[in-house]
Order: C-alpha cells, then structure tokens, then sequence
C-alpha cells in the first residue's frame, strides 16, 4: 500500500574517528518511488544505508522514514521498513521456511499469518520447491531471494535494498529487478537500492542520487541525469583509413570533435542535424563507411562527468 | 503469550536447531568429557588411596568435571554461533525486528541451556550405569541437574558476553584455552586440602570453578553439604550475574540501533 510518507534526508552526517564517510547528505524519495543510490565502494551507501535502518546512529543531521525520525523514533522506522542488507545474512544452517517463522514471529505474526505468508513469499520468490532445503546449499540467487522474503514478512511500506544484485548471475539480477519493479508498481512499496552497478540504476530507479566520498553530486532522473552532461556523440569508421580526414571534415559541420578510437572519427552533435544527416553527407561526398554509430549519453558518462573517474570497475577499498 | 517470552523462545529454537544440525557441536560436547572420565577415572584412581581422600570412587570424583567440561562445550558452541552471526549481518537482521536486545541474550542462552541439559542427561545415566550412586538421593540428583545448568548458564553467559564483545566467530573459539585453563586449575583432580603445591592450592581456592566442581560433587559423594552447595549455588549465580551485566554492556555497544 502506498504511504503519504517516503524518505526524507536532512543534513545527514556520520563519521568514524577520522574518516567522514557521509557528509551532510539531503535528499527526499517520494512515496512509491524507486531511488537508486550510486556510487563507487567506499562511497557512503551502506553507512547511510545503515542510519536510514536505525542500525547506526547518525553524528548529526536526521532523517524522517515513513514519517517517523530515524533518531528519536527507531522502534517505529523498523516497523515500518524492511530491509536486505549487502550479503544475504542468512542461517546455513535453517531452511527458507524456518527463516520465515523466526522472521515471522520476530515481528508478531500469529502462528497461522506465519504459515499463510510464509507460502505466499516462497511462491512470490520462487522457493517453494527449495523452502525445506538448508540454505547452505542454495546458490547466490536464491538467497538473494529469500532474503528479500525476509524483508517483505511484516509488509513494509519502505524498502531498503543495498546492493541486492553484487554478484548474481544476469538470470537472477533479472528476476530480482522484475519483483523489485513489481513491488514499487503494485502494491507501492517505496524503495531504497543502492548499487554500484548503472545499468542496475538505469533499469529500475525512478530517480538516481550519485554519492562520491560521502556527498551527493547528482540527482534526478536517469534521463535528467544525462541530459545534463550533454548530447549524443556520433562515431564513424571510413572504409579506407586514408579517408578519415574527410570523414572527420564532413562529421565537424554537425558538432565538435571528440575522443575516437583509432580509425574512427566522432562529434559531438550541436543540434544541427541527426544521425540520417551525417549518413547523407558522407555518402554524398562517395565515403565508404565500415561502422555508423550514435552513442547516447549513458549514466556512465554523468558518472564520469560528475565524479571525473568511471564508476564499474572502481578499485576504491570496500567499505 | 507474553511478547518477551514469545521472542526468547523462538531465539533459543533457532540456536538449539543450529546446534544440532552441526554434528561437531554435539558429538564432541557429548564423547569427549565422557572419555577424560573414563580416562581419568581409571588413571587417576590411586588418589582415593591419599589419606583423607573422601570417597573410594574416583569415578564418583570426577563425574562432575564431564558436566563442568561440558557447559564449557556448549558455551563455546554458543558464543560461536552468536560471533558468527555478527560477522555475517545476521545480528544486524534480527536488530531491525522488534525483537529487544536482551532477547538475543537470554535466547541464545536458552539454546546453550537446552544443550546442556542433555548432554547432563547422558552423562548422568553414564555414570550411574558405571555404578556411581548419589549419597544425596533421588532428591540431589535433581539438584545436581539444576546446578549443572545454573554453572551451564554461567559458562554460556560468559561465551555470549565474549562474542558480543569480540564480534567474531573465531575470537570466541581463541578463548577456548583460557577457559579450559580455569577448570584444569581448580580442584578437579584433587580436594583442595590434598594438592601438594601450595601455588596451586591458592590458585583453585581462588578459582570459582573449584566451587562449582565442589557443589556439584558434594552431593554425590557427601550427601547434603549445605556450605559447598551455597558456595557452589552463590559462585554460580553470582558468576552468571557478572557475566550478564558485562554482555548487556558489550550488547549496548554493539547493538547501537536508536
């Protein structure tokens, strides 16, 4: 069910000893909303994913999640949300169904509501089959899953996801994404999800915050995000390497020069034509081209923009 | 049912379910005090023939030491667990229930407890089949049981304190030699007014272990002995309260949920 209350971040600060891992951090998710929270390792996501849950006290600043002040109101911020954080902390030991009765029961459930929710969270995840078998031989994605279950018993109206996907194959990244969505689309549950994955950010967030040493250097939404960096960028590969000052002449009349591999040519285009145009001209002037492409500024590139460094592939120590 | 309870029970289901899905974690607390007795019993025999030494069976001595040994087992098992689960997030999954901290303790400590009490129950029916009679009667045998798991809740309050405070699994299992350091050097082996070594004298009467050996075996071979059983009783209680008021401040520290 959607809440009238989402996130809402003031001035959130923590630190520890000498390290400010988050800096006064605002932002504000909407009730219903998916909010992707990106950044590189080490940047703050899980610190700040941590305050939000009540697990870690902030230094100063607060936060108010479904209404309630995650300093001041903790016990009624855990009511309210559900969470999975990074690594599915699970049992190896106990079987899906007996996480979902000590889960269940942990948050009040009735013996019968137990039984009831449990069936309908293995079935929703696609666990029934594996609900008696000892998670210690589940693999990657289906603890994800029943870690998401978990978070799901008591019927949170906030979801807090951090990295949910790190590590999954793309069969389950896709099924955790498609009931991520489903959740946010039909019963309105507001999400929470950090990641350091774009593509996972570009996918399922309605809006993206991008955190870098602990502050929030973009926001809004994915296409907002790389409108603000600028306009795509045209690549052409002459048949006939001695073709390619020719190329790049003809490709100059629709936009400025930018990096290309060797070879290649590429503009960034001014708005005084599209990728028909350029097509046109360079078989007007008789140039053979091996590959025409338009390149559309990617999440990776406000990224890059934003922060001056490439997010996937960030070799920042872990938080 | 009353929300406190409900919330400690279904902690101890999961620690007790935990523990006997690990065959390590029940074989080894169950076999291995029972051979040192065996071994012990037949080896160290000849010290019933020290002049003033209180009973003719050794075995009847020692049996005391399998249920001392054994809640050291079971809270190592425990406060493994409990590491163990702060390492994984595991802890961080059941703060963000309303599940009150003290909850995790006391659980916890139920599974320890549930532990101990059957491997009390077999070493008890190992020792009397092997022929040792209790001179405190049906009656003592039932207090011997409840002291056992009064010492048990002792040692398992102290496992659970190391845990919290360390964090690690493996911290806890560290521990494990100095623990067994407090048993060895107790009067396990001798009355305290039979060991020679006058450093080793003083270190088992300044060991509270040695009083819950002495409670404990007081009813076997004595009868009713009520300064070794208050002694035994007092240093047990008191040992769990210590070790519970120094968890609930390492719990403090690490639950630092608002």
């Amino acid at each position: 069910m959607a809440d009238e209350h989402g996130i809402e971040v003031w001035s959130l600060v923590r630190e520890f000893k000498d390290v400010k891992a988050v800096q006064g951090i605002n932002l504000r998710v909407e009730p219903g909303e998916i909010y992707g929270f990106l950044g590189p390792n080490g940047a703050g996501k899980s610190t700040t994913i941590h305050m939000l849950t009540t697990l870690l006290p902030p230094t100063s600043g607060t936060a108010f999640v479904a209404g309630h002040d995650i300093v001041k109101e903790g016990p009624s911020v855990r009511g309210a949300i559900g969470a999975a954080l990074q690594e599915a902390a699970l049992d190896p030991y106990l079987t899906a169904r007996e996480h979902l009765r000590l889960q269940s029961g942990l948050h009040g459930l009735n013996k019968r509501e137990r039984e009831e929710r449990s069936v309908e969270l293995l079935s929703r995840v696609g666990l029934t089959g594996a609900a008696d078998r000892k998670v210690q031989t589940y693999s990657g994605g289906m603890k994800r899953r029943l870690d998401l279950a978990l978070a799901l018993v008591h019927r949170p109206r906030i979801l807090f996801l951090d990295e949910p996907t790190t590590g999954l194959d793309p069969q389950s990244r896709n099924a955790l994404w498609a009931e991520v969505a489903r959740l946010a689309r039909d019963e309105g549950v507001t999400v929470f999800l950090t990641t350091q994955y774009l593509e996972e950010a570009d996918v399922l967030a309605d809006r993206v915050g991008i955190i870098d040493h602990g502050k929030i250097v973009a926001e809004g939404t994915p296409d907002e995000l790389k409108a603000t960096i600028g306009r795509p960028t045209v690549v052409a590969t002459p048949k006939d390497v001695a073709q390619l000052g020719a190329a790049t002449a003809i490709l100059e009349r629709f936009g400025e020069p930018t990096r290309a591999a060797p070879g290649a040519t590429a503009v960034m285009l001014n708005g005084k034509g599209d990728l028909a145009d350029v097509l046109r001209a360079l078989d007007g002037e008789g140039i053979l081209v091996d590959d025409l492409r338009l390149h559309a500024p990617s999440l990776d590139d406000v990224f890059l923009a934003k922060t001056g460094r490439m997010l996937e592939g960030d070799e920042e120590p872990a938080e | 049912m009353n929300v406190a309870v409900r919330d400690v029970g279904l902690i101890a289901w999961r620690s007790s379910r935990r523990t006997m899905r690990q065959p390590a974690a029940v074989i080894v607390p169950l076999i291995f005090p029972l051979i040192l007795l065996a071994v012990n019993s037949n080896g160290l025999k000849a010290a019933t023939h020290l002049p003033g030494f209180p009973t003719k069976s050794f075995l009847a001595f020692f049996l005391p030491f399998a249920f001392i040994q054994g809640a050291l087992f079971a809270a190592m098992t425990a406060g493994t667990d409990l590491g163990r689960d702060i390492d994984t997030g595991f802890f961080n999954r059941l703060a963000l229930t309303p599940l009150r901290g003290l909850g995790i303790v006391v659980g916890q400590l139920g599974g320890a407890l549930s532990q101990a009490l059957l491997q009390a129950i077999a070493y008890l029916t190992v020792g009397l089949a092997l022929g040792v009679r209790f001179e405190s009667g049906v009656a003592g045998v039932f207090v011997f049981l409840v002291l056992a798991l009064v010492i048990a809740a002792a040692w398992g309050t102290v496992g659970i304190w190391i845990a919290l405070r360390t964090g690690s699994g493996e911290a806890v299992q560290a521990q494990f030699p100095i623990l067994f350091f407090f048993i060895i050097v107790s009067s396990m082996n001798l009355p305290r007014n039979l060991i020679e070594a006058h450093w080793f004298q003083v270190a088992a009467t300044l060991n509270p272990v040695s009083y819950m050996i002495e409670g404990l075996r007081s009813l076997v071979i004595e009868g009713w002995n009520a300064e070794a059983l208050a002694l035994g009783f007092g240093v047990s209680v008191a040992a769990v309260a210590v070790a519970m008021g120094l968890a609930s401040i390492a719990l403090r520290k690490r639950m630092t949920r608002t």
